[in-house]
């Protein structure tokens, strides 16, 4: 069941393209104006602001890709799933699908950031691990938040209201990350930051699982 | 909780902390001076709000497993008092920050995640108040209280840990916790907490009763009307 469900926003995704291409647009055009304001005419990235708008570049688009996942849904299709598959399944398609799609979004950003700013990352391995972790936490948070945004009258603005304070303690990590891979310190240094991440992303997705059912029976 | 015991201990323990905290003899150190005597007024709301959100989540759990307009109430009540209490901390804490630091905001880890945590709470009420069905709205923020709390322990307690900051208490300044804080100061510290946690409790109980009134009295004017 879990698989048919992933299958099926893979299936819906790419039917969809204008979505997917438009939160490629989205991202494109934050990395543009961090590079029309920040580089273009006298150059002002120091390590430290490249992480900084990095990071804020991958929030905004994470939530906005995370959002549509219950907000764009159909009304009545929730009904639906909900005769078909158990609460529990729907939830993790929906965290491993959006886990996807912010690795990509991560990825593409951090490609898009080498070639307009530039590339202060000394650790690359770790700076992927950083990625792959944070991706992972924002989509466990994200798509909790998102069913309980999609039920309120303005969820657009509802769900960046809810969704900054609770991801903060994931960015803040992973910032922390950013910087110890950018001063490129050994493995060793970064072993503790990122299994406090990963201890993190545990709670969460432990919290969302608990609580999910319980928002999706209304 | 329907005695009165409790309610009398608040009141006796509060005017020991105001007369004792101004009054008996403090250790003497480096730039916090007499200043220390914020750890009676200060710290204690941060104690309090922690046990004020605590509550708030275990009823918005019980609302949860049992909904009911009581927990739901409580749950809320609980965070309202818990709001009021973290603003206290924060203001408190500016007031001392701007003699022993020399200005009220300085970005410190403990500052912004206590801001951090007061945004968590607003947003909960503006959950509450934009859905519209009364009963859909008390369970999605039941469930947000939770998660939020939940999202808020690294925040508060593992984050600050991890990184350097003035607070007393950390990377060797002096403050809670350690060899200076001494007998006579915990005399006092002690009794402060509980009696600002009784208190906090209190007000939140009038603010049930009030609101639990209010309802009766909308439901007799229901049936009137009906």
């Amino acid at each position: 069941m879990l698989l048919e469900l992933i299958r099926k926003e893979f299936k819906l995704e790419l039917r969809r393209k204008s979505v997917v291409a438009g939160l490629g647009l989205y991202l494109f055009s934050m990395v543009f104006i961090s590079y029309l304001a920040f580089a273009l005419k006298q150059n002002l990235i120091t390590p430290l602001v490249w992480s900084a708008l990095f990071w804020i570049s991958i929030l905004f688009t994470a939530i906005n890709s995370v959002a549509k996942s219950f907000i764009g849904e159909k009304r009545g299709m929730d009904i639906y799933y909900y005769t078909i598959a158990s609460p529990v399944d729907f939830l993790l398609s929906k965290i491993l699908y959006n886990f996807f799609l912010c690795l990509i979004m991560a990825l593409t950003g951090y490609f898009l950031f080498t070639l307009f700013l530039n590339d202060p990352i000394e650790n690359k391995l770790i700076f992927i691990a950083t990625l792959a972790l944070a991706s992972g936490g924002f989509a466990a948070s994200l798509t909790l938040l998102s069913g309980i945004a999609s039920k309120a009258n303005n969820s657009n603005i509802l769900m960046a209201v809810l969704s900054f304070p609770v991801v903060i303690s994931i960015l803040l990590m992973a910032i922390k990350l950013t910087k110890n891979c950018i001063d490129g310190l050994d493995n060793d240094a970064n072993y503790e930051p990122l299994l406090t991440l990963f201890a993190i992303n545990c709670l969460v997705t432990a919290v969302s699982y608990l609580l999910f059912p319980f928002i999706w029976k209304s | 909780m329907k005695s009165n015991w409790w309610k009398i201990l608040s009141v006796v323990l509060l005017v020991y902390t105001i007369i004792a905290g101004l009054l008996t003899g403090v250790p003497r150190l480096n730039i916090v001076n007499e200043t220390i005597r914020a750890l009676y007024f200060h710290v204690p709301m941060w104690f309090g709000m922690v046990v004020l959100f605590l509550t708030s989540a275990i009823y918005a759990i019980r609302h949860l497993r049992n909904p009911s307009f009581k927990n739901d109430l409580y749950s809320v009540e609980f965070a309202n008092a818990g709001i009021v209490y973290g603003i206290l901390g924060i203001v408190t804490g500016m007031i001392w920050a701007n003699y022993a630091w020399g200005s009220p905001w300085h970005g410190d880890p403990k500052q912004t995640g206590a801001a951090i945590a007061l945004l968590v709470y607003l947003a909960y009420f503006v959950l509450r108040s934009s859905v519209s069905n009364q009963e859909q709205g008390a369970r999605l923020s039941a469930a947000y209280n939770i998660f939020a709390f939940v999202a808020m322990v690294p925040l508060i307690f593992i984050i600050p840990r991890m990184t350097s900051s003035m607070h007393p208490g950390n990377g060797g300044n002096p403050g809670f916790n350690t060899y200076d804080l001494d007998s006579r100061m915990r005399l006092v510290f002690y009794p402060a907490v509980i009696g600002w946690i009784l208190l906090g409790v209190w007000i939140t109980t009038l603010r049930i009763r009030i609101k639990m009134a209010e309802e009766k009295i909308n439901q007799i004017e229901d049936e009137k009307t009906h």
